[in-house]
């Protein structure tokens, strides 16, 4: 009778006496962890859905920009204060960067560490979307920096006008470095959506047999658009339609 | 047909080993990729050299024993077992690697032949159903719907061969893993442990040594019984769902 020790480990493995709690759980276990990367990383896709729309409004000429700009800091007021409403938004930004970056650290060398040795014949696997993941995720933490530096601390800004995002934006894309900056980091958005949608709904368990083509099409669509949409507005500056 | 197959050769489990070059002649089209390595071995121990090692059971493709990756594909060009791969899918003359799984938790045990006792372990902490055994129940004791019947027979396919873990970059038992827990956790029976059953195969799995899943598919495109690749997200909804309510 081999297998009575495993029905009685079974049995008794109720787990009462100790419980770790369920984020702690979570956080220790691949499945958990990719869950966070999951959650950060879509919380992430609906900034960026908004990001791209609000950017559009550069169409419609630097009053209508600008005002949009101002208008981003009364949100919730008087309830909440000037630029407090940014502010929540950018710690909770801060805080799915630092968990989405974090996870996917520990992830990747542990998927490293379980396939140590190569495999002697060499054959393409999966799609440029999904093997580029790991460095295209590197491209866009390194993009944030200087997105950040550019557009809302304005140190690299050649223009620097406070409170007037439509002059910065033009004087920036003025310059043909910053111009491939932008358009090589929104390239990378669009290929890391395509496959992180997808893979997300995988890793929340959103996704079955009927349901799997909706979501690939929806997660291209997502790529496409975010990155066409974003992309409009360098293409614009370069044109001379923006100036 | 006349081949040159490039074999990994290795003597032990801590043993450095490199691929091998053989040449090897009247091989039948109609023959099996494992009786084409039978008759190479026959050679082998004439010359008196050491046969290839390599697994194989049942030869019948439901067993999961045998398991290779040749020319970089788990089981093969064929999506089927490798004992079920016959000769007539390559060419007169054609070269042929042939590796063991690769992944750390599979250490190879010499030349084609992996431990994939892992295996074992996950389904020990918890890919069964607890219950009185004796005599058969009446087939009707519990009456089963017919998609949970449909779904818990695809998942019960799983021969745990090791294929996924071969095909996957990250060395992921994730596939494995979770035809067992869907098996189980669609059926009645299996509902009592539903909870347990996922959190602590999930925990051996990790235990194990095995990556994450980056859902990459190409473990589902490598199952020679085609365990589809939805599996996955069934399972970790199974995971959350029981982590969300306190687990086990």
């Amino acid at each position: 009778m081999t297998t009575v020790p495993t029905v009685d480990a079974m049995t008794t493995a109720s787990r009462t006496a100790r419980h770790p709690s369920t984020l702690a759980t979570l956080w220790r276990s691949t499945v958990g962890k990719k869950a966070v990367m999951a959650v950060s990383g879509l919380a992430m896709l609906l900034y960026l859905v908004a990001h791209m729309l609000g950017n559009l409004k550069v169409f419609f000429g630097p009053d209508d920009i600008n005002g949009y700009a101002a208008w981003l800091r009364t949100i919730g007021q008087p309830f909440l204060g000037h630029e407090w409403f940014l502010w929540i938004a950018r710690v909770g930004l801060l805080a799915a960067v630092v968990l989405h970056g974090v996870a996917a650290f520990q992830l990747s060398r542990r998927d490293l560490a379980a396939r140590p040795s190569k495999y002697a014949h060499q054959r393409r696997r999966a799609s440029y979307a999904t093997r580029t993941m790991r460095w295209g995720g590197v491209i866009l933490a390194l993009f944030i920096v200087w997105h950040i530096l550019d557009l809302t601390t304005l140190t690299v800004n050649p223009a620097a006008e406070h409170g007037r995002p439509y002059q910065n934006i033009v004087a920036s894309f003025g310059n043909w470095y910053s111009c491939v900056i932008y358009i090589v980091a929104m390239l990378a958005v669009g290929l890391h959506v395509r496959h992180g949608f997808w893979s997300a709904a995988q890793t929340l368990g959103a996704n079955n047999a009927r349901r799997d083509r909706l979501l690939k099409l929806t997660a291209n669509g997502l790529a496409l658009l975010l990155t066409a949409g974003f992309l409009s507005v360098p293409v614009a500056v370069m044109t001379g339609v923006v100036k | 047909m006349n081949l040159t197959l490039r074999i990994w050769r290795q003597a032990g489990p801590d043993t450095p080993g490199s691929m091998t070059t053989y040449q090897v002649g009247g091989i039948s089209p109609d023959m099996s990729f494992l009786e084409m390595l039978d008759t190479l071995n026959e050679e082998l121990i004439l010359r008196g050299d050491a046969p290839v090692a390599f697994d194989h059971d049942c030869r019948e493709g439901i067993c999961g024993a045998c398991g290779m990756v040749i020319n970089g594909r788990a089981h093969g060009p064929e999506r089927t077992t490798t004992c079920q791969l016959h000769m007539r899918h390559f060419e007169d003359g054609d070269t042929i690697d042939v590796e063991p799984w690769r992944a750390a938790a599979f250490p190879v045990v010499k030349d084609l032949v992996v431990d994939r006792s892992a295996f074992d372990r996950i389904i020990g902490a918890g890919g069964y159903i607890t219950a009185p055994t004796g005599s058969a129940p009446d087939a009707h004791a519990t009456p089963v719907p017919k998609e949970a019947a449909d779904t818990a027979f695809e998942h019960a396919e799983c021969i745990g061969c090791g294929a996924c873990v071969a095909a996957c970059p990250n060395g992921s038992a994730m596939l494995f893993t979770s035809a067992k827990v869907v098996h189980l956790n669609v059926l009645p029976q299996g509902g009592p442990e539903r909870a347990s059953r996922v959190m602590n195969m999930v925990e051996a799995m990790d235990a194990e040594g095995f990556g994450g899943c980056t859902n990459t598919g190409e473990c589902a495109t490598a199952c020679p019984k085609g365990i589809p690749l939805p599996s996955i997200a069934a399972m970790n909804r199974e995971y959350l769902r029981s982590s969300l309510r306190g687990g086990r």
